[in-house]
C-alpha cells in the first residue's frame, strides 16, 4: 500500500512537471529533450519511451491538448508541445446570480453518471475566479438518475460518434437479440433513458430503451465514424417512434358519475346523465392501449362505441377473470 | 528564474522544518507518514492544475477556504502546494517554474509560468453543466430564468467545441403538465402564496380538492412534483404536476409549519415500508413492462418470457386496476384476498356488457 502511494505520488510529480515543461516550451521538444528536462523518467531509453507513451495517453485523456510537430521543415524527429491557447479555458465571467444557477445545475447529476464531470467542470470555473459551488436553492431540487449500466458506454459512443453493438431484450420477447447501432443521441423520457440512432441491421432509425439492454455495450468502430444526419433533433426521435401519425378515432363511453377522471381529462365532451352515469366522448388512436386503460376502471366505465374497442375491453376483462 | 538553492525552507513552513539547505526542492518533497489519499494520480494532477489559477485569480486566499473549495483537508492541500513548489525542470538550465507561499495561512502565487489559467472544459464537463442548466430552465419553479439564459450562453461560448455534444442529450419532463399549471406554481412560489389544488389520484380514480402551501418543485425519476404542506392532511405531500386538474393561487400567505420535513430525493421517493403489503404478480411476455415500470422488490424469471414480480405497497387498490388492465397477461398470485377482489372487479365490469 505504502509503495502504491509512493508510486502514485512520483507519477503525479512527473506528469505535473511534464505539463509545465510542455506548456512553457516555445518550441516543439523532442522526446530526448523532454527526458533531460523532466525528472522521474527511467535511465534506459526504451523504458523511458514506454513510460512517456503512457504519460502522453493519460494527458490526452484529461483533455490536455498535446500537439506533435517539428520546428522546421528539415527536422526529422517529431517533437511535442502544449499550445497555451488550446490549453486555456477562455475568459468567462459570471455575475453572482449566474454562478448560483450554475451551482444548482451541477446538483442535477448528484446521484448520476456525470456527477464527477459536473464537479470537475465547476472546479475549473472556480479556478477561473468564479465563486460557483454546488449549492441548493430554496424551492427547487432537480435530479437526474442514470441507474442503467448501459448509460456510460452509450453516452461515450454518442459523444465520440462511435457505432456500438449490444444485446437487446425487446418488449414481449424472451430471447435478447444482437443489435448494431449508429447512435445519434440519448434521451430521457419520464425518467427512463433511451438511445436513438440508425439501426444497421434494419436499415432505419430505431429507439432502444437502456434498461432492456442485456450485457455489455461494445464499440464497433473508431471515434468519429458515425455521422448524425443534419437536422436530427434528438428531442423528437423518442416521441416519433410510432412512425406515421396514427389516425384518431372517437370513443363513446358511459362513465359512472364521480369516477373515471383519467378518461375525462382527455374528453372532447362530457354530458352528465340522470341515472348516475355520464356520457363521455374521447379521442384515441391506439385501440389496444386504450382498451387496457379502460379495463383498469372496471365497472365504472362501459364502452358503447366503437365495436372493436368494446370487444377489446371485454377480452381484457375476461382474461382477468380466467 | 528562481535558482534552486535560493530558498532554505519550504514555501510556508518556518525554517528548520527538516529540509537541508541547498539540497534542491525535491529532497524535501517527501513527507513520511502523510499520503495524498484522494483518488488516482491523474485526479490529483487535475486538482494541482486547477489550484494555481484558483489562487492566481484571487491573488491571496486562505488555506482553509481553499481546502474546502477543493474538498481536501488542509494537510492534503499543503502537500499539493509543496508538490507544486517543488516542480523543477532540469534542462537546458535547472529552474523552478512555480513560486508560491502559504505563510500565515494565506496562499500567494508569485510565479506561475504558463499555468495561471485553468484547463479548458472537457466534453463531459461542459455537457453535464449545460444539460443541468437546460433542465432548470424548463422546470417550473422560482429559479431565476434570466440568469439561466445568460449562464447557458456564457458557458456555451467558453466551452466552444466541448459544448456541441450536449445537444445529443435530451431530457423530457412531463410534457403533459399544462403550461398554465407550471406558470401558476412558479408564481405562487415566487410570491409565497397558498394554492388551491384539484388533484387526480389514479390509484383511487378520485379527484381531490385541497389547499396546500408550496415548499419545493422536485424533478425526480423524470417527473416533476410540487412538494407542499397539505392543509387537509396536515402533512407534507408530493403532487405530480401532470395530475393537477386545476389550480388557483390564493391571495393568502403560505405557511409551512416548522415540523414540515423535506423529502430526501436522493433515497428514492417511494420507499417500501415493512408495514406494506407484499404483492406477487405473474406476468406473461406482454406484461413484462410491469417489472420495469413499478419499483419491484424481487423479479424471478419463470422461463418462456414469464416473470414473477414482487412489490410492496401500502394501498392495493392500484394493483386491482393494474390486474384488470393486464387481463390474461398478468395474474395476482398473492395475497389470495387481492386475487379474489380482482376477479370480483372483472366480473362486475363484465356484467355491464351482458
Amino acid at each position: 500500500m505504502r509503495l502504491g502511494v509512493a508510486m502514485s505520488k512520483q507519477k503525479t510529480e512527473r506528469l505535473l512537471s511534464l505539463v509545465v515543461c510542455l506548456l512553457s516550451a516555445r518550441r516543439y521538444l523532442t522526446a530526448g529533450q523532454i527526458r533531460d528536462a523532466v525528472p522521474g523518467y527511467p535511465e534506459t531509453f526504451d523504458a523511458f519511451k514506454r513510460m512517456f507513451e503512457r504519460d502522453k495517453d493519460e494527458l490526452r485523456e484529461l483533455g490536455i491538448p498535446l500537439e506533435t510537430g517539428t520546428n522546421t521543415g528539415t527536422d526529422e524527429e517529431v517533437g511535442y508541445r502544449i499550445s497555451q491557447q488550446a490549453y486555456e479555458l477562455p475568459e468567462i465571467r459570471l455575475e453572482p446570480d449566474e454562478a448560483a444557477v450554475l451551482g444548482l445545475a451541477a446538483r442535477v447529476w448528484r446521484q448520476a453518471e456525470l456527477a464527477g464531470a459536473a464537479a470537475g467542470g465547476l472546479l475549473k470555473l472556480r479556478a477561473a475566479g468564479i465563486d460557483a459551488e454546488e449549492t441548493t436553492q430554496p424551492g427547487i431540487e432537480p435530479r437526474l438518475q442514470t441507474g442503467e449500466a448501459a448509460f456510460a458506454p452509450l453516452w461515450q459512443a454518442v459523444r465520440d460518434r462511435r457505432p456500438v453493438a449490444f444485446g437487446y431484450q425487446a418488449a414481449g420477447r424472451a430471447v435478447p437479440q444482437r443489435r448494431n447501432l449508429e447512435p445519434w443521441g440519448v434521451v430521457n423520457r419520464y425518467g427512463r433513458w433511451y438511445v436513438a440512432g440508425f439501426d444497421r441491421d434494419r436499415g432505419e432509425e430505431r429507439v432502444f430503451r437502456l434498461s432492456r439492454i442485456d450485457g455489455p455495450v461494445s464499440f464497433t468502430g473508431p471515434p468519429g465514424s458515425v455521422t448524425v444526419p443534419a437536422g436530427t433533433d434528438v428531442h423528437k426521435t423518442v416521441q416519433d417512434t410510432g412512425g406515421a401519425p396514427p389516425s384518431v378515432r372517437t370513443a363513446v363511453l358511459r362513465i359512472r358519475t364521480g369516477a373515471g377522471y383519467g378518461l375525462r381529462r382527455r374528453a372532447s365532451s362530457d354530458r352528465p346523465g340522470q341515472d348516475g352515469w355520464d356520457l363521455v366522448e374521447a379521442p384515441f388512436s391506439d385501440a389496444g392501449w386504450y382498451a387496457d386503460y379502460i379495463a383498469s376502471f372496471g365497472a365504472d366505465v362501459v364502452v358503447l362505441e366503437p365495436a372493436d374497442l368494446r370487444e377489446a375491453v371485454i377480452r381484457r376483462l375476461k382474461g382477468a377473470l380466467a | 528564474m528562481s535558482p534552486r538553492s535560493g530558498r532554505e525552507a519550504g514555501p510556508g513552513r518556518p525554517a528548520g522544518s527538516g529540509r537541508a539547505a541547498g539540497a534542491g526542492r525535491r529532497a524535501g518533497a517527501g513527507r513520511p507518514g502523510r499520503a495524498a489519499r484522494s483518488g488516482t494520480a491523474t485526479d490529483r494532477l487535475q486538482r494541482l492544475l486547477a489550484l494555481v489559477p484558483y489562487v492566481v485569480s484571487r491573488e491571496v486566499v486562505g488555506l482553509a477556504e481553499t481546502a474546502a473549495a477543493f474538498g481536501v483537508s488542509e494537510n492534503e492541500l499543503v502537500d499539493d502546494l509543496n508538490m507544486l513548489w517543488c516542480v523543477e525542470l532540469r534542462s537546458p538550465d535547472p529552474y523552478c517554474p512555480i513560486d508560491l507561499s502559504y505563510e500565515g495561512g494565506e496562499i500567494m502565487v508569485s510565479q506561475a509560468e504558463s499555468m495561471d489559467r485553468p484547463l479548458r472544459l472537457g466534453t463531459d464537463e461542459a455537457s453535464a453543466l449545460l444539460i443541468g442548466l437546460r433542465i432548470l430552465a424548463e422546470l417550473p419553479g422560482p429559479q431565476d430564468r434570466s440568469a439561466l439564459r445568460r449562464t447557458i450562453a456564457k458557458l456555451e461560448a467558453a466551452a466552444g467545441e466541448a459544448a456541441a455534444a450536449s445537444a445529443q442529450v435530451a431530457v423530457h419532463m412531463d410534457g403533459r403538465a399544462p403550461a398554465d399549471v407550471q406558470a401558476q406554481v412558479a408564481d405562487a412560489m415566487r410570491r409565497g402564496r397558498r394554492l388551491h389544488l384539484s388533484y387526480y389520484v389514479p390509484g383511487r380514480d378520485e379527484a381531490t380538492e385541497r389547499d396546500a402551501d408550496p415548499m419545493r418543485v422536485l424533478l425526480v425519476e423524470g417527473r416533476t412534483y410540487l412538494e407542499a404542506w397539505c392543509r387537509s392532511a396536515e402533512a407534507v405531500r408530493l403532487f405530480r404536476l401532470d395530475r393537477v386538474l386545476g389550480l388557483t393561487v390564493l391571495e393568502v400567505a403560505a405557511e409551512v409549519p416548522a415540523e414540515a420535513k423535506q423529502v430526501d430525493v436522493d433515497s428514492g421517493l417511494f420507499r417500501p415500508s415493512a408495514m406494506d403489503v407484499r404483492v406477487e404478480l405473474e406476468v406473461a411476455e406482454a406484461g413484462r413492462w410491469v417489472a420495469d415500470y413499478y419499483p419491484s422488490e424481487e423479479v424471478t424469471d419463470l422461463g418462456d418470457g414469464r416473470l414473477r414480480v414482487a412489490l410492496r405497497t401500502p394501498d392495493t387498490r392500484w394493483v386491482r386496476r393494474l390486474a384488470l388492465r393486464l387481463g390474461e397477461d398478468g395474474r395476482v398470485i398473492a395475497p389470495a384476498e387481492l386475487a379474489r377482489e380482482v376477479e370480483e372487479d372483472a366480473a362486475a365490469a363484465l356484467a355491464q356488457y351482458a
